[in-house]
């Protein structure tokens, strides 16, 4: 039917970003079709009362509680069998993110369910959803339609924007879970552990690359200083061009022989945006471009494109940004 | 003094006998024995491949004595296809001979084409079509086939019938033991760029066979060494090349009829030495295929194949054809154009040679894919004829080729090239009375200049080449994207050049080079020295650099392009 | 211990992949390959035999496809499996992520394996997790993107990165572990390898030799249906400022990201 089960992944007393999102998309899509969205965490005792009821703020009106080691996808796999067996909510949807992928892959085999993964688009047609989601090197949009009670989407990172609504708490519901044998088959030893400082390219929310246009390897530094001013999740990357030439670490490639990326803001420095390199970064959220040569390929498919010396604009934004941020 | 620098004053740095010749062979537990070793999967190696396993499906006691694996065909692209391309309309006659009991209706073509016209383009909005259409050009009965597919279906065939395909491996080495060929070495795969053995490094094998045929297409590695090895090439004239630059478009409106045009934007002075054209051919209903192709002679450094087909596509009869159309492939390939006085001596003790790699090209009739399957067939037959009674002297190809279609047309338009060294009108005339006489006139015959002594100066042809907008025209980058190139990040160069050149050759290369491998360093100097730079990975192995002053060597099995509509 | 590696062929990453303008659908002509992220899954279980911390008596390469699947598994035995399963069943055509990830247990189930490796994704971007959808069929604890994997008494220690950094997991045999591609580096054939793989068994089997039902598999039994396939809503036409005043471009640019509360 037309209910919206979501889960909430939760880590040191914080809910997921992803996973909020998917509880907004999921509230504004249930609200289409006569249903109401509700959320299920899985967790210990940092899942308090007041924690559960602000997934409201995004939408849920219910909010299903289990007690179970977080951090692993079968237990939650269990406990929304349950709860969808019992409620008979017509979709789970996830937000973006490997246990997301893993929990909807497992529900779509207890329930027998079809599964769609790295949707981005959710939305309702003649009183269901349907998902979209990109293929062919995202030159193409599929469009999935599901059969039978109930369908599983599994949203690409970052799709879903989380936004709260006004006066939203949501009902704390504590259920009971039998757990699979194999479910407790997998201990977590450890969760969570940084290593090193680097920010990983791929789950960056703000991506400075830079490429030849640099002109030289100390180039770099300009764009370690713009993503420091950014600060949080903000990371530095390369084109192909200069991870050959050693400017920068293989680590940091992106690019048709390097990482695929999607973060909400990459701006490209002194790189040309050549095709090997666009279906690396083409489905970021908004692309800026700084390069000298006005016919660079780049400022097709950019969103903002600046022509210009990148040794006179990068310095200047880094302060900009930094004086924005800090003052 | 002559003007202008030519690149063979900078050979690159490769002794091709003593790299690419194995003289010591491993142990015999660490070779791989089989019993016809074929290398190139293209229409040669598997016509070969097809014709051999046919001949030994009667002679059961022979496949035992081969062995474990009676046919090995080695093909350094991911697949068979993957490195093949060309226009291109087809002469029935080599897949015939082939699989006598199929129809044309099982082959892989596009049919027959009823209609041929050739234009004398004489500006972008001017082409005079030649009536009636000059025998070079007339298709009938010929069959519209993308090679690469061609290659894909007799792969197929030849699976069936038992050959074993190693796909991704390339031939690097010659094993010669007393004068005699014994087979080859694979190459190795793991290294990285400077040639260092990386964790999953395995070394190639020493592949022995009882006969080995060489069918590597129009820039043959082992093939070139083995001219010199054995002399191959005495008495005869140097092979030359041309360049072809290769699109295939999906249409809106279906082609009627197979194009070529002469002329425009080709420039008719005989200092530029620019002898070429383009063809257009239909692709079933909804496809086309198109290109460009160019003599590697020419004199203008700025010369760009893949610039002049972007060009050409501006004029009023490809925008016709092509508008509201979408590029869907790109390639570029080089062909051997010097003709019969070039044709090396296709055999030597325990080796034949088939194919473009042994310069069966006929070029003022662009044909090659049926001589390619007559002499793979051939050489299968001559191969299995000695085999048979215990021997390894394969000369008696040598007498096969010469009787047959190949010799035979190819003896017929033995000068038609040459005389355009005298520019297009003096060429065209010469041509047409070569054409008329059946060959008789002018007689003698007609010296190649090699590809390499040309002398570059640098022009201006650069200035009508359009600026691509990546929907009609297009950068070489992107379409070295579409023809789905692929390299690991850090393999090591294959491609032999002197890095420190005159700016002359290091802007040849970099117009050259359909795509873009060679770069000049911003902080190059105009009049000086300039140290190239070799950006190997996009390389598609066209060839064109070995005509004109590098060399080019295998890259790992299975890097390359992946051609498979062209 | 026995390892099964599930494998699947895919279109070859380099080849443009496009909707077959006479029916609408996904091309899926042209060249597969073995699945580069399952190659990592093949040497993950070699890295096993040949560390020693356990004994592995068979490495068996499983894939469901049509006809031409067979040259994956070639790969695989050339990469060092020791033989082959291939399930096809032209029931099995049109099957979804949930089909699939069924009918590749039931055939597992034949086997039963004591691991069973998987590639993380495959390459032509259809399918990541199909590990999860097998291992709730067969009942065995499951991990995707891992990383690391080392054999410890008796079980599995594995690492992978997920939303919040490294997580490190113990698992019991049997399990089902995708591998992610920074796992190993996957070694070359040798060209021995590559001739010998023919001769190792290889065992055919359809959808009813392993107790497949019918109607869970196939266009019938899948319970998503793709299509509708569209170009994405074009990018509306982006901004150009041409830097004079480097100041006041930069204001601009303060600006544009403010509105799109990027910073």
């Amino acid at each position: 039917m037309a209910d919206v089960l979501t889960y909430v992944l939760h880590y040191e007393g914080e809910l997921n970003k992803n996973s909020l999102g998917a509880v907004s998309e999921g509230a504004a899509r249930a609200k289409e079709i006569g249903g109401e969205c509700h959320a299920l965490v899985l967790g210990g005792d940092d899942l308090t009362d007041e924690l559960c009821q602000s997934v409201g703020a995004y939408g849920a009106t219910k909010v299903f509680r289990a007690r179970g080691s977080e951090g692993l996808a079968q237990p939650v796999v269990d406990a929304m069998a349950k709860v969808i067996g019992e409620h008979g909510h017509g979709y789970a949807l996830f937000g973006g993110g490997l246990l997301g992928f893993e929990i909807g892959a497992g529900l779509a085999a207890r329930m027998r369910a079809g599964v769609t993964m790295e949707v981005i688009n959710v939305r309702a047609e003649d009183g269901k959803l349907v998902a979209e989601r990109p293929i062919l090197q995202d030159s193409k949009i599929s469009v999935s339609r599901y059969q039978g009670d109930l369908g599983i989407i599994i949203g690409r990172i970052n799709a879903f924007e989380a936004r709260t609504v006004d006066g939203g708490s949501a009902e704390v519901v504590d259920v009971e879970v039998d757990y699979s044998a194999w479910s407790d088959q997998a201990k977590m030893v450890q969760r969570g552990e940084q290593r090193g400082a680097d920010v990983d390219i791929e789950g960056a929310d703000i991506l400075v690359a830079g490429g030849r246009g640099l002109g030289k390897p100390e180039g770099f530094e300009l764009a370690e200083a713009l993503a420091s001013a950014f600060g949080g999740n903000a990371a530095v990357a390369a084109t192909r061009a200069v991870v050959d030439a050693g400017w920068y670490p293989y680590a940091a490639q992106i690019g048709q022989t390097g990482k695929t990326v999607s973060p909400k803001l990459y701006l490209a420095a002194g790189i040309s945006g050549a095709i090997q390199h666009k279906v690396g970064m083409q489905s970021s959220e908004n692309i800026v471009a700084i390069n000298k040569d006005a016919n660079a390929p780049i400022f097709e498919f950019s969103d903002l494109g600046i022509v210009g010396d990148l040794n006179k604009i990068l310095p200047k934004l880094t302060e900009a940004i930094k004086a924005k941020k800090g003052g | 003094m002559a003007e202008g620098v030519a690149p063979s004053e900078f050979p690159p740095p490769v002794d091709s006998v003593e790299e690419f010749v194995k003289r010591e062979l491993d142990p015999e537990e660490e070779r791989i024995d089989v019993g016809v070793v074929i290398v190139g999967g293209g229409p040669a190696g598997l016509a070969c491949a097809n014709r051999l396993l046919q001949l030994l499906a009667d002679e059961p006691e022979l496949m035992e004595r081969l062995g474990e694996v009676p046919v090995a065909v080695i093909e350094k692209g991911k697949a068979c296809g993957a490195h093949n391309l060309s226009g291109a309309m087809m002469r029935p006659s080599g897949l015939k001979e082939l699989f006598p009991d199929k129809e044309p209706s099982e082959w892989p073509t596009y049919g027959t084409v009823a209609k041929d016209t050739v234009y004398w383009m004489l500006s972008p909005s001017r082409a005079i079509p030649l009536k009636p259409t000059p025998p070079p050009f007339r298709n009938h009965g010929n069959y519209m086939v993308s090679v690469a597919e061609l290659s894909r279906w007799l792969a197929t065939q030849a699976e069936e019938a038992g050959a074993y395909i190693l796909t991704e491996t390339s031939a690097q080495q010659l094993l010669v033991e007393d004068g005699v060929v014994r087979g080859v070495r694979s190459g190795d795969k793991g290294r990285g760029k400077d040639g260092e053995e990386l964790g999953n490094f395995e070394p190639g094998s020493d592949v022995t066979a009882k006969a080995t045929v060489l069918a590597e297409g129009t820039w043959g590695h082992l093939t070139g060494a083995a001219i010199k090895e054995f002399a191959l090439a005495e008495d005869r004239e140097p092979q030359v090349w041309a360049l072809g630059v290769k699109e295939v478009w999906e249409v809106a409106r279906p082609l009627d009829r197979v194009i070529h045009t002469l002329g425009w934007p080709l420039r008719y002075g005989a200092k530029w030495h620019e002898f070429g054209g383009s063809w257009i051919y239909p692709m079933g209903e909804n496809r086309v295929s198109l290109g460009f192709v160019a003599g590697l002679d020419y004199t203008d450094a700025t010369f760009s194949v893949h610039d002049v087909l972007q060009e050409f596509k501006t004029s009023k009869l490809v925008r016709a054809i092509l508008d509201g159309g979408k590029r869907v492939s790109w390639g570029a390939k080089a062909i051997p154009e010097g003709g019969y006085w070039a044709m090396p001596k296709p055999s030597a003790p325990g080796m034949v040679i088939c194919g473009d790699s042994a310069g069966m090209v006929n070029v003022p009739i662009l044909k090659g894919i049926h001589y390619a399957i007559h002499a793979g067939i051939y050489a299968a037959e001559t191969i299995f004829e000695q085999l048979k009674g215990g021997g390894t002297d394969f000369s008696a190809y040598d007498k096969r080729v010469e009787d047959s279609v190949i010799g035979q047309e190819l003896y017929r338009s033995r000068n038609m090239k040459q005389p355009f060294g005298r520019g297009f009108f003096v060429g065209g005339a010469i041509a047409n009375a070569m054409e008329i006489s059946g060959g008789r006139f002018p007689g003698g015959r007609w010296p190649n200049h090699r590809d390499s002594e040309s002398p570059m100066t640098i022009g201006d042809r650069r200035k009508s080449y359009p600026k691509p907008d990546g929907k009609y025209t297009f950068d070489k980058l992107s379409s070295v994207y579409v023809s789905g190139n692929a390299t690991r990040d850090d393999a090591p160069n294959h491609i032999r050049v002197r890095r420190e050149v005159p700016r002359e050759i290091a802007e040849t290369w970099v117009w050259m080079c359909p795509a873009g491998v060679y770069e000049i360093p911003e902080e190059a100097s105009e009049n000086g020295m300039v140290d190239v730079i070799v950006n190997y990975t996009n390389c598609v192995q066209c060839g064109a650099i070995t005509a004109k002053g590098g060399r080019l060597t295998p890259p790992e099995g299975g890097d390359g392009p992946l051609y498979t509509i062209t | 211990m026995k390892i099964c590696v599930l494998v699947k062929e895919v279109p070859d990453a380099a080849v443009e992949k496009r909707i077959d303008p006479s029916t609408g659908r996904l091309d899926r002509s042209g060249e597969k390959n073995l699945n580069p992220y399952d190659t990592h899954a093949i040497e993950a279980a070699m890295q096993i035999r040949e560390g020693g911390a356990a004994e592995v008596e068979e490495i068996v390469a499983v894939t469901m496809g049509p006809e031409s699947a067979v040259r994956a598994l070639h790969k695989a035995v050339s990469l060092g499996a020791d033989r082959s399963m291939h399930l096809t069943d032209e029931a099995l055509a049109g099957s979804d992520v949930a089909a699939t990830g069924y009918a590749l247990a039931k055939a597992l189930e034949k086997e039963s394996p004591d691991l069973v490796l998987l590639g993380q994704q495959s390459d032509d971007g259809e399918c990541y997790t199909i590990g999860a959808v097998v291992a709730d069929h067969l009942k065995m604890p499951s991990l995707t993107q891992v990383i690391k994997m080392d054999v410890q008494n008796g079980g599995l220690r594995c690492e992978r990165q997920a939303e919040y950094g490294y997580d490190t997991v113990e698992v019991s045999l049997p399990a089902v572990i995708s591998v992610g591609d920074a796992i190993n580096e996957p070694r070359y054939p040798s060209l021995k390898a590559i001739m010998g793989a023919r001769k190792k068994p290889l065992e055919t089997v359809s959808a009813g030799d392993v107790g497949i039902e019918a109607s869970q598999v196939g266009e019938e039994g899948s319970r998503v249906k793709c299509g509708d396939f569209h170009d994405p809503e074009a990018k509306p036409p982006g901004q150009i400022i041409e830097d004079e005043d480097t100041d006041e471009t930069v204001q601009k640019i303060v600006a544009w990201l403010e509105e799109r509360k990027l910073i």
